[in-house]
Formats: structure tokens, sequence, C-alpha cells
């Protein structure tokens, strides 16, 4: 094995796979017994989103708009302008995309207290197909000032990320799947806004996920530390604000950088990283994501492996990085 | 709360004031939205002066009735109205669309000065309106909320989206105003794209609804408001049928003044016809 080391909050193997979307509707419930001001709004898709759980507990705060997202976000945004803390939840695609300029009109730009959380974001939708599997939605609401972007990595971070959310003053997008996520978190992992959490530490290669790819990355350390390349895992949930202090730190004393992600690796978790590190410590680096193009109906986790968003795409994204900085140095020398 | 006006004659010398203000206004920022100013004139009176319960030196009251100028571009028109309620200093309107000024080009949240949201893309305002309604219902709060609208407005879907909330949840701590002047940037509504029927449409989504054949008629726009006051179980709309540019000659009923300020020339004529000596 390879001298990098795990974090005591990291569990040695991810344990069962839940849907992520059931432990936010869950987390939902709890908080709606502490917070009597926490509203939830859906359009249409209170069972996948799971809002339903909290629609039969608490119908009075409840709210159905109907397909219609855009009516949503600004209603949201009411509530917010009368001390109510709101929660629109739809799928990612609608979210960001459908109702991207009321979010930004309505929402970021008057700084409100709206809880944006998407269910059904990547290609692990699966046979739905590529018109309901967003791949840009981290794009598009990292670019908004005032929003904050959090993309969490299993069940165990997902609710510590809804309750850390609902005490964050100001907008906020949380992007969860449709698909059971593997654990890999015990209970004594503590999520931050704007704190990357190292989950392995190692000399030679930086690997910063988000999202269902943590896994992935955490697989490809394994595979990578019997081969002698011992890794850093970087959690980077908090897409915005980054972490800028620990992904330097990280990078600088890599020799290179993989970036993991269930998005397009134009403006997401990739495009993040890369504009940290092109102003403050470039390094030789590859982005594994959707390589700017749409998504397909299948399986949504043999998806992962068709797209190459798997933990042996990171181990040969990091042989290539190796190989290609060899090659350097021998012609420096 | 602030002092209500309860003479006509009062009213009518308040909105000539205001309309001096918005000339004086857009000519000193050079560039904005006369025609749709002047068109809401009347009815902004009539709500800050006669029907909201507010209070310019306590803005942030909890009781107070909410506004959203869901027209977001006819703001010259609100924040005469707002420095003439007392929100702020009237020389404040001289900063109009400057950087930093608190009178942006459209408006943005900031109760200091009375703007109660971001609006100015349109078919946002009556949702958020909604949303204020919802969550003073869900409180018990007798707060009512208005929220007025342009006709252009009623081409965007999601004006449609939210008219339709409304009705289904029966919202009646609401009430919309169409600021029906029939042009739209590009010119008359009924060239561009063509709404009509107003009334009907918006009776046919579940509303009850008031036609004002004059909606810059300071007496029908008072009783409509009280009607919609009075009116349970349905969200009440205005469609107020008003005049493009409304008060000045030489700006009324042309569309080509949708965007533009006045000029020195205008400006003057404009006053003259004001009663203010230029």
């Amino acid at each position: 094995m390879s001298r990098s080391k795990l974090s005591d909050y990291v569990l040695e193997e991810s344990n069962e796979s839940v849907y992520i979307r059931e432990t936010y509707g869950k987390t939902l419930v709890e908080l709606g017994k502490e917070y009597p001001n926490l509203v939830v709004l859906d359009a249409d898709l209170t069972v996948s989103t799971k809002t339903n759980l909290f629609g039969k507990e608490f119908p009075d705060r409840f709210f159905t708009m109907g397909v219609s997202e855009q009516d949503m976000m600004a209603t949201a945004a009411g509530f917010a302008l009368c001390g109510k803390i709101p929660f629109a939840s739809t799928f990612a695609v609608f979210a960001t995309g459908r109702a991207w300029e009321h979010v930004r009109q309505s929402i970021a730009f008057p700084n409100l207290n709206v809880k944006i959380v998407s269910t059904h974001a990547g290609v692990t939708v699966g046979e739905d197909g590529a018109t309901h599997q967003a791949l840009e939605d981290i794009a598009l609401m990292r670019v908004l000032p005032n929003m904050t972007v959090i993309v969490p990595a299993d069940s165990v971070e997902t609710e510590k990320v809804i309750r850390t959310v609902i005490e964050h003053k100001g907008p906020a997008y949380v992007r969860l799947a449709r698909a059971k996520f593997p654990t890999i978190f015990k209970e004594s992992y503590k999520f931050e806004i704007g704190k990357a959490n190292v989950l392995r530490e190692g000399n030679h290669v930086g690997i910063f996920t988000a999202g269902i790819m943590v896994n992935e990355s955490l697989e490809a350390a394994k595979i990578l530390g019997k081969e002698g390349i011992s890794s850093s895992v970087v959690n980077v949930s908090s897409v915005k604000p980054i972490d800028v202090q620990t992904i330097v730190e990280i990078a600088t004393k890599s020799e290179a950088v993989v970036t993991a992600e269930e998005h397009s690796i134009i403006g997401g978790l990739g495009g993040a990283v890369a504009e940290v590190l092109g102003e403050c410590c470039p390094k030789p680096m590859k982005r594994i994501g959707m390589r700017d193009r749409f998504g397909t109906s299948g399986d949504g986790m043999k998806l992962l492996e068709f797209f190459g968003l798997k933990a042996k795409n990171i181990v040969k994204a990091v042989h290539e990085l190796l190989e290609f900085n060899s090659n350097r140095k021998s012609v420096v020398l | 709360m602030f002092k209500k006006i309860k003479e006509i004659s009062g009213l009518i010398d308040i909105a000539r004031k205001v309309r001096i203000d918005i000339l004086r206004s857009l000519h000193n920022a050079k560039s904005g939205h006369t025609g749709g100013s002047l068109s809401s004139v009347e009815i902004l009176v009539a709500l800050y002066f006669s029907e909201l319960r507010h209070d310019p030196k306590n803005p942030r009251w909890e009781g107070r009735d909410r506004f959203i100028l869901s027209k977001g571009h006819g703001v010259p028109a609100l924040y005469s109205v707002l420095a003439n309620a007392g929100y702020f200093p009237r020389e404040e309107l001289m900063t109009l669309r400057k950087p930093g000024s608190r009178l942006q080009g459209h408006p943005e949240y900031d109760l200091d000065i009375g703007i109660e949201a971001t609006t100015g893309s349109l078919g946002h305002g009556l949702s958020v309106a909604n949303g204020m309604a919802l969550s003073a219902r869900m409180d018990k709060k007798d707060v009512r909320v208005y929220a007025l609208l342009s006709d252009g407005e009623l081409q965007e879907g999601a004006t449609w989206e939210a008219i339709t909330t409304s009705s289904h949840r029966k919202i009646d701590n609401l009430c919309a105003i169409v600021d029906r002047n029939r042009f739209q940037n590009d010119g008359a509504m009924d060239k561009i794209k063509d709404i009509e029927p107003v009334p009907d449409k918006w009776r046919a989504f579940g509303w009850e609804v008031e036609n004002l054949p004059d909606g810059n008629n300071l007496p029908s726009i008072l009783t409509a408001l009280v009607k919609a006051k009075q009116t349970k179980g349905k969200p009440f709309a205005i469609i107020a049928n008003t005049i493009k540019g409304k008060g000045v000659s030489i700006f009324e009923n042309k569309g080509n003044y949708h965007g533009v300020a006045p000029n020195d020339e205008e400006l003057k004529v404009a006053l003259i016809e004001l009663g203010e000596a230029a």
C-alpha cells in the first residue's frame, strides 16, 4: 500500500448505498420541528425529490407549485422577504436551467435566504436520458454572486449540509442525485461551508473531487497506492466558496492534479480548481467529467462507466500525468 | 403610520408634483422610461397616499402592507412617490441612474428607501407578491400585498404561472394592478403581439376583475381598491386602462417615449404644461 493516510472520519470500506435525496427529505422533517419558519416548495416532483416527506408532516408549510419552476423560485423569494426560510426543490436541470433568470434576479442579486436543493443531477439519472441529466448546473449556479454551491458526497454529508445551509444567511444551491450513493463517512465527519476536506493525504498526486466521484476517487487512490503512487483525495463539496488554501496546499506538494466530477469539465469543479491553481499554483492537470457533451439513456451506474467516470479513468489520468511529468523533466534536463 | 390624504384634490396635486419630479429626474439622468412612469402615477399615488398601511419613518414595520413594482422599468414614478411620501429627500431623485445611488435604473431591494423587492426583469413580481401574501396568511397577519404589472409583462409566460398560483391558493390578501397603457418597447402592443381580451383572460384564470376604463382617474382607482379589499376567497385584479405618457401632451400615447428621457426642450414644455415654471 501507499504511504498516504486516510482521515479518521472516512470509513475504510464504503458502506451500504443510500438515496441521498431520501436523507434530504428526512432531514427536512427533522428541521421542520426545529424551525417554525421553514417552508418547502416543489414543482411537481415531490415524490422524486422526497419533499413529500415534509409535506405529510407539515402540510401548512408545504407548497406544491405545479410545473412552474420560475414561479416557484420567485415565490420562494417572496417568502424569504417576509422572514421565512424557503427550500425550493425540483430536478437540477429545471432548478438551475429553466429558472436560472428567476434565481439570478429575484434570489441571488438581492441576496435572499432561499435554499435551492435539486435532485437528479448528473448522468446517474439514468434511463430518463440527456434532457433530464443536468451536467451544467454547478457552472450555472457558481457564476452567480452571493450564491453558495454545495455538492455532498454521501448520506452522512447530505444531512450535515442541509443542517448547515439552513443556518447560513443567504442563497445556497445544494446538488443531489437520483442514484444511491455509497456511504463513505463516519458520523464524526464535519462539513463546513468554504472548507475542503482532505480524506486521504499523500505526496505524488492530488485528486480534487465532489459528489458520487468522491467514492471513485478513494477507490482510485487505493489502486494507485498498490502501484506505489501516493495520492491525496480532497472532497471539495463546497464548490463555492472554494477552499483556496487547502487546494493550494495539496497541489503544492503534488506533482500533478486530477479533478473528478459528474458534471461538464467546463465550469464545474474542474473549472473552479483550474481557476484557483492557474492563479496560485499551476500544475499539470487533468479533468475527469463530461467532456463537453450531453448524456444518454441507460442504467445510471453503468453510465458512469460508459462516460469514463470510474476509478480506473482517474488512475489512467494519473498515469498519463506522471508520464508527462517524467518526459518533461527529461526534456528540461 | 402614514397620514392618508382624504380629499381627491389633494391627491391630484400630489400626482402633479410626482410627474414634475419624474420628468426632472429622468431629464437629469438622460435616460429611462418616461411613458410607463407617467402612466402609473395615479395608481401609485392612490396606493401610497390613501390605500397602503405604511410608515416612511419605519420602513421595516412588520405590519406594513407590501407593494411590488413588477414593472420595474417604471421606477422613476415609484421613487418620486416614495420621496414625496417622506422615505428619502426629494433632492436624492437627482441621483437617479448614477453609480452607487440608491435609485438604480431598475429597483433594487432596499427597505431604507421603501423598495420591497428587486424587479425589472418582467414576469417575477407577481410570484414574489404571492410568496409575501402566503407568508402573511401563514402567520395570520393582516397584511395586504399589491403588485403593479405592465401590460407588456402579460406576454411573459411566467406571469401566467403566478396568476395561476394566486387563484389556486385563493390568495385574497393580494391585489394585482395592470398598467394597461397599450404600448411596449417596440411599439403598439396590438401590432407587436396582441394580448386581448385582458380582463377575460384574468377572469378565466379565476380572478375577480375590475376593468377601469380610465386608469388615470383617482376616484375610480380608489373605489376599485376598496372592492379589492372586500373581495374574499379570490385574488383581485384591477385592469387600469391608462394613457402612456399621461399628463404631458407631447408624450401621450407615443410609443417612442417608452425608454427615452425628456431632453431640455421637452422638459421645458412639460413643466409649463404641468403648471410649473421652467
